[in-house]
């Protein structure tokens, strides 16, 4: 009931309170009353029951999507060096020094 | 590096980045003195955590009780009723949202009344029914607003559309509901049917549409107040994900917070111009009763006394019945609704409770726990 859908702004009609706003390719008419002193072309906004809600802030979401990217490296490190380790244990384990 | 769309969407539902965080999520868990219960309030949280199957990434430790916010699932039969019977009076036309259409009342539910040949129309949003009401000047439209925070400000609008053309056929029955409130009730309840002081409560993901309009500011009391930690979380399944572990960090490092996930979306003040526009036309309700919950004190808003001819529930007060209407007998809603059991734990589960024919207020939406557990295989 909630829920709402990212879309992007295309083109901002003040006189008349909406915007043409584009989700994922569909292309409709919205309200912006809420938003409207502030709303631009190029703006990305969530959109709920015909209105848009407000402007998604982009430095915040590439901030998560950078947060999300550095875990997954470090994830990726981890594993690596997991990896190596039980490689060089096995070798240990190797009674003449894992040359066969 | 800009931002795209496409990002918004993938983003946040990539696989491997959910992995990532439910490894976070064990590490951080292994701290925890005792597991810990935490609710998702909304239905959309809920409908993300069964349909990726979030539950099964996570550690026992940590639990998920299914909230309340589905306003479709709490609505009293009552209130269905009422639109029932409105949408039956003559030169009447009933305009109400889509979710609305399989939700039964006593009498039946508005499909139900549609198919006996009252004029009932489903729309996508709320300057729909203005549309209607213009092209039928000869009749009188009702819209029948249901809806949290997030959906209010819409409903004001179309207010707002009508009063500026001077329209004088359109009405309105409000059954808008508020967040803070019921969670209110779920930890601290005044009614007499729910015994709250047994809720298994011990953290909250905040509804975060809601938040968008009303700001994270709501949910200041919980942490305060009542001990309850709250991270307000976006609904794609990677935010879901980053919100539980910050709410086990906040366990582990013994904080107690509000704190907000969905930043890219949710401030803390939220939007004023929303808020001020729902605060022209709204006011508070004494009581409201939830479906599965009973009546909670402030849950709910009503026109405000100015905006009285606008009123349905005024206008036809003489033919809309005022009694509460029992929820059925066999429905543990309610026990599921403040986490006291598992849908899977109700005898008519999936028996003579489907989403098809729902008993109980949890069956009744897609977003409701029990249909949740029905349509994803009751896996959790």
């Amino acid at each position: 009931m909630c829920l709402s859908i990212p879309s992007k702004v295309v083109e901002v009609n003040k006189d008349e309170v909406t915007a043409i706003v584009d989700t994922m390719g569909v292309k409709r008419k919205v309200g912006i009353d809420f938003i409207a002193d502030e709303v631009e072309e190029g703006d990305y906004v969530l959109i709920h029951i015909g209105y848009a809600m407000n402007i998604i802030d982009e430095e915040d979401a590439l901030e998560s999507i950078k947060v999300y990217q550095e875990i997954l490296e470090k994830m990726d490190e981890e594993q690596r060096q997991e990896v190596q380790e039980s490689m060089v244990k096995e070798s240990d384990n190797c009674p003449n020094g894992g040359v066969t | 590096m800009s931002l795209q769309l496409k990002d918004l969407y993938d983003k946040f539902r990539d696989p491997a980045t959910i992995k990532a965080l439910a490894k976070l999520i064990g590490e951080e868990a292994k701290k925890l003195e005792r597991p810990i219960n935490v609710m998702e309030v909304c239905g959309g949280h809920t409908h993300t955590i069964m349909k990726y199957g979030l539950k099964q990434l996570l550690p026992e430790s940590i639990e998920f009780i299914h909230g309340p916010g589905c306003p479709v699932c709490i609505m009293p039969k009552e209130r269905i009723d009422h639109a029932y019977i409105l949408a039956q009076q003559p030169d009447v036309i009933l305009v109400t949202l889509g979710d609305m259409i399989k939700v039964p009342g006593s009498k039946g539910s508005l499909q139900d009344a549609r198919s006996k040949g009252a004029d009932v129309r489903f729309v996508y949003s709320p300057l729909d029914a203005l549309k209607i009401a213009v092209e039928n000047p000869d009749k009188t439209v009702i819209f029948f607003a249901i809806g949290f925070e997030t959906t209010t400000p819409m409903t004001a609008a179309l207010m707002d559309q009508a009063i500026e053309r001077g329209l004088k056929n359109l009405l309105f029955h409000i059954n808008h509901v508020t967040v803070p409130e019921v969670m209110k009730e779920l930890i601290d309840s005044r009614d007499v049917h729910v015994d709250s002081y047994n809720n298994r409560i011990d953290a909250f993901i905040g509804p975060s549409h809601v938040s968008v309009i009303a700001g994270a500011k709501i949910y200041e009391p919980f942490p305060r107040a009542y001990h309850r930690p709250v991270v307000v979380s976006g609904f794609e399944p990677v935010d879901v994900m980053e919100g539980v572990l910050m709410l086990v960090k906040q366990f582990s490092e013994k904080r107690c917070e509000l704190e907000v996930q969905y930043r890219r979306s949710v401030t803390y003040e939220g939007n004023l111009k929303a808020q001020a526009m729902i605060n022209k036309y709204f006011e508070k309700r004494g009581l409201f009763k939830w479906r599965g919950l009973g009546n909670i004190p402030d849950s709910a808003l009503k026109l405000r006394d100015e905006y009285a001819k606008f009123d349905a529930e005024k206008r036809y007060a003489d033919i809309l019945p005022k009694e509460e209407i029992e929820d059925h007998k066999l429905c543990i809603c309610g026990d599921i609704l403040r986490g006291m059991a598992k849908p899977t734990e109700c005898q008519v589960f999936s028996t003579a409770c489907k989403p098809s024919s729902p008993l109980g207020s949890c069956m009744v939406s897609s977003e409701g726990a029990c249909a949740a557990y029905y349509k994803y295989g009751g896996v959790m």
